[in-house]
């Protein structure tokens, strides 16, 4: 059985699987039928609107359908029923299960419990590996994965998609440029085990020396809570501001990219510019989710 | 205490039935009790012999355990802070089986892991896994990795 946990447990043949089917997906070359009588189990232990409406929109647009925990509160979960149990259960109404919640781990957890496969759509800080596959897919839409200098920007220390992206970008031939604010940056033993899969890493402080060098521009949220007060936020999260000034002289084939939602960190004038695709990466959500659907359930 | 401490006089006396554990790295002993539950309010007879001067390792450390056979997930928690130890199980006065230990390469219920927001701290009907990589203890669960004090986190 095939369960979806992290983005680890991939090779990149398999993950070349995955977006080719996702590639036919957005042009159009699918069977609208193809999960036709499946369904989908949706457990979000956790608020989300995206992932959950792009699973939803997947499931449909292949004739599936999906079926949810509405309100975890009203459910027998703070009746003190275990994940364990309530996966045992919900395996036996579905097809499949998705699952976002808390605890770090869950996924693997539920894997162990399933008797359908598991989809992990983000187990507290840990891993989201179809959002690292949305990722992966969007790049590859505007160039092939080789020789491609790709920065990440923003909080790589607590942030998971960076991390993610980081480790599945390793697979292939990709130098990496970290940006990030002191205190925030990638951590050490990541950085060491990138390098010991033969990828180049360098660690940048200003966006501004990297930028002109960059084919991707991965840009992630640097959250106020990890600052001391407001003032020492809004000082570092100026000085990693995305502005169309800070564009100007850039590589003509720069992708800029966010997992959304973003708050400062992009300028709202660089949306208008050809660089911004973080809109077009949001949208191939469904297709990159379809095509793990049908991996996971065909 | 040397190896061949037998013919000097001898600072801990044999033991009838049991095991003794030698060649713990030194300074671990306290741990190696702390593992084996061993605590001041326990029955057995124990004997701990600290910081001996030893041929093969320099320095070691000693526990004999009178009357306890261990079980190999005992053992395999001790390989964790003393890969060099051997254990001798002892049945009247003679060594009956001597081996070393060896870490195996999934630790089920030895390791408690650290990260609190795991989902093996919570009460999921799961126990800890910790998969034994070149760069140290990882969580199956959270990918957490240990790398030092290692004893501390032993269950």
């Amino acid at each position: 059985m095939d369960h979806i946990i992290s983005i680890r447990d991939f090779s990149r043949e398999r993950l070349d699987h995955i977006l080719d089917t996702a590639q036919r997906i957005g042009d159009n070359q699918y069977d609208a039928r193809a999960l036709s009588g499946k369904i989908l189990g949706l457990l979000f232990f956790e608020p989300s609107t995206r992932t959950r409406m792009s699973f939803e929109t997947a499931m449909a647009r292949l004739g599936g359908a999906c079926i949810s925990i509405d309100c975890v509160e009203a459910s027998s979960i703070v009746k003190g029923e275990t994940l364990a149990d309530t996966i045992r259960v919900i395996s036996g109404y579905a097809d499949a299960i998705v699952l976002r919640h808390p605890k770090e781990g869950a996924a693997r957890l539920a894997s162990e419990f399933a008797t359908v496969p598991v989809i992990n759509a983000g187990d507290g800080a840990g891993q989201h590996p179809s959002q690292t596959m949305l990722d992966l897919f969007t790049i590859r839409q505007s160039m092939p994965l080789e020789q491609v200098d790709v920065g990440l920007l923003g909080d790589l220390r607590y942030g998971r998609t960076a991390h993610s992206l980081a480790y599945a970008l390793s697979l292939y031939d990709v130098n990496l440029h970290t940006i990030a604010p002191k205190g925030l940056e990638l951590p050490p033993n990541v950085v060491q085990e990138l390098r010991s899969r033969k990828m180049k890493v360098r660690e940048h402080s200003s966006i501004k020396e990297v930028i002109r060098d960059l084919d991707v521009l991965y840009v992630t949220r640097i959250q106020r809570e990890r600052f001391p007060d407001t003032a020492s936020y809004y000082g570092v999260a100026s000085s990693y501001r995305i502005t169309p000034e800070l564009l100007e002289g850039v590589r003509e084939r720069l992708i800029i990219l966010h997992p959304l939602p973003r708050v400062d960190e992009i300028d709202p004038r660089v949306d208008a510019l050809p660089y911004a695709r973080y809109f077009e990466q949001a949208r191939n959500a469904v297709p990159v989710r379809m095509a793990l659907l049908l991996e996971v359930m065909k | 205490m040397s190896e061949n401490s037998h013919q000097k006089g001898l600072i801990i006396r044999p033991i009838t039935n049991g095991t003794v554990i030698d060649h713990i790295t030194a300074g671990e002993a306290l741990n190696v009790l702390k593992i084996l539950g061993i605590t001041g309010t326990t029955t057995e007879s124990i004997s701990v012999a600290t910081n001996v001067t030893s041929p093969r390792i320099g320095r070691k450390d000693i526990v004999k355990i009178e009357n306890r056979e261990l079980r190999q997930d005992e053992v395999d928690r001790i390989a964790l802070i003393a890969p060099q130890a051997t254990i001798n199980i002892i049945r009247e006065c003679a060594v009956h089986n001597k081996k070393g230990v060896t870490i195996p390469p999934l630790l089920k219920g030895v390791i408690r892991c650290p990260n609190p927001g795991c989902i093996s701290n919570t009460k999921e009907p799961i126990i800890s896994s910790f998969e034994v990589t070149r760069k140290g203890l990882q969580c199956t669960y959270c990918d957490w990795l240990i790398t030092k004090d290692i004893a501390n986190h032993i269950i």
